[in-house]
This record gives structure tokens, sequence and C-alpha cells, in this order.
């Protein structure tokens, strides 16, 4: 499953990324790395995008974003 | 390209760095500031230079720019507040300001601002600055903040484990700054010199870089960390080698002080 798949309050881990290259460094910068807790905020009024706390900051990602994030509840 | 001015700071080309009062000839020892998104970097900005700054944008770019000054020690010092960003990767226009900074601008001094309740987001800004310049000095921020949720901070620690120095402020309360003064003199003027600790990546990369390295330093003399090119070029960043080679053929043109000849 992805990050997309979790719900508002769920606490879920990173288990890969499947992004390759820049999209790929990017996600690991901004904490998304194998292993990181991560937290579902909240869900926009639209639905796309939800913010996530990740390391102690929270960051907003679009669905096309998350779904590349594997996690495991 | 404009002729460089007699006066004032070489890396921001402007005669006169925000108020800062030089001599014929003089020149201010340049000091970046980087750091993370809402780490209180502005706040360590205005704690170091006060009322000394000019605000502008970044040459044909919509990120904001703002530069000061400061004097410590009978030094004068130009800081230039870098926008925020989780990495030096040039994804956006804003890490690619603050990339290209660290890595043309030539700043004497680069201070990583970090934000004391988030540390191991924060640092990685820190290790990848460390790929690019040694004269680095880590700025421990909202040490109030972090105290209030029980989190303390082992500067010496820290210090000891990256092999910076590091200092901690409360930028709004003005505390730490003087000692963030003292560090950014003494490593400015070479009596303290950070060996910063490199982070070892799995084999097969560093067996790449090992191969990488000879010749990107052939192309690109001591301009640049041949390693660091060497990294981006893995991870497919194809802007990096040429702009590395421009700047190379800039510093050999052009060595800094045009006057002295």
């Amino acid at each position: 499953m992805t990050l997309w798949d979790a719900q508002v309050g769920e606490s879920v881990r990173v288990t890969g990324l499947a992004a390759t290259g820049s999209g790929r460094r990017r996600f690991l910068d901004l904490g998304f790395v194998p292993g990181t807790l991560i937290e579902v905020v909240r869900r926009s009024p639209l639905g796309d995008p939800v913010a996530y706390r990740v390391r102690g900051a929270t960051i907003a990602l679009r669905g096309v974003d998350a779904r590349q994030i594997l996690i495991e509840r | 390209m404009a002729k460089s001015p007699d006066i004032g700071c070489r890396s921001c080309g402007i005669a006169s760095c925000a108020g800062a009062q030089l001599a014929h000839g003089e020149h201010a020892t340049t000091v970046a500031l980087a750091g993370n998104p809402n780490v209180g970097k502005t706040s360590v900005f205005n704690a170091l230079t006060g009322l000394r700054q000019h605000t502008g944008n970044w040459p044909g770019k919509t990120v904001a720019r703002a530069e000061g000054s400061f004097a410590h020690n009978g030094r004068m010092f130009c800081v230039i507040d870098l926008p925020g960003t989780y990495s030096l990767s040039a994804r956006s226009a804003e890490e690619e300001v603050a990339r290209d900074f660290i890595c043309f601008g030539r700043p004497e001094v680069t201070v990583v601002v970090v934000d004391a309740t988030a540390l191991e987001r924060n640092l990685n800004l820190a290790l990848q600055t460390a790929e690019i310049t040694e004269r680095l000095i880590v700025c421990v921020n909202l040490l109030d903040e972090a105290k209030r949720k029980k989190i303390t901070v082992d500067l010496d620690g820290l210090a000891a484990e990256l092999g910076v120095p590091v200092v901690g402020t409360v930028a709004r309360a003005k505390r730490g700054i003087n000692e963030l003064k003292d560090l950014i003199d003494e490593v400015a003027s070479g009596r303290l010199v950070p060996k910063p600790r490199m982070v070892e990546y799995s084999e097969e990369i560093e067996r790449q870089v090992a191969e990488l390295v000879p010749r990107i330093a052939s192309l690109v003399g001591n301009a640049l960390p041949a390693r660091w090119v060497a990294l981006r070029l893995l991870e497919g960043d194809r802007t990096i080698l040429p702009r590395a080679v421009a700047h190379a053929k800039e510093i050999n043109a052009s060595p800094v002080p045009a006057e002295t000849t």
C-alpha cells in the first residue's frame, strides 16, 4: 500500500519509494526515508493534497506524489 | 558583466554592502546563512545585522534576497540570508539560489541554522553543505522551544560528531549571537579550521565516486570539491558539470583582487 491509502489520524511507516532519480532524492530530502514514522494530519477540502507530519515538520503532498511512497501500517 | 567595484563585498557585487563602511580596497568577509524553512533563520539574520540591511531579488529570479552587515572585533562582515530550503539539490528556484551561492558565491563562512526541536530533519542540510565547504558553522536555534518541549541538545557532542563548530542560540532574544559572531570571525580568519565529517556512501557509490573524482578534478581544479560534483553527477544532475567548469574558468581568468597587479 502507499501513503495515499493512509487515513487521517493514522500513523504509518515508510517501507520504500517508487520514485527514482531526482524525484526520489526530493522525497528523501523532505524526510520520507524508509523506516520513518509518518502521521496523516489532515486532508484538504477537495481531498488532495494531504498534510503529513514527518520528522518534526508538516509537509503537504499531492496524490500523485503520495502514491509513490510505500508504507506499512 | 559589470566591472567589480573597488570597495565593498566582492560576492554580493555591490559597492557598499548594506551600509558596511569600508576603506578603499578593503573587503568585507562574506557569510552565507542557510537553513530549512521555519528555523528562525531570519531572526538570526536580524540579530546579527540589526538595521543594516538591504532587500531585493536574486538576479533573474523571483526569490527574495536579503543582505546585511555587522562589525565584530574590528572586521566587517557581509551576511547573505539564503532562502529556506530542505536540501541543496537545486530542484526549485530557492534551492538553486542557495546552492549556487554556497558553490559559486564563495562565502568565507557558511552558517547552517538548524531547529533544535527537529535536528534529525535539519542536519540533512548541514551534511550536504559540509560536502561543498568545510568553512561551516552549525547554529542550533530555537533552544527555548526545545526546552519547552523538554529536549536538551548536547552541543559539544554535536560539534564532535559533525566535526564543525556548533553554537546554541535563541535568536529572538539575541541569546548566543555574540558567540556566533566570535565563531564566524574565528573560522573566517582561519584561527579555527572545521573538519567536517563526511557522509560515507555505499561501497558501489564510493567506488564510482573514486573513479570520477580525478577526471572531474582535471576539469574544475579546486574551484569546487570534485567529490561533491561526482555525487551530483551520480544523482543524475546534468547542470552541475558545465556550471562548475565555467566557474573554474572564471576563477582562473580573474584572480580575486583586481588592483594588486
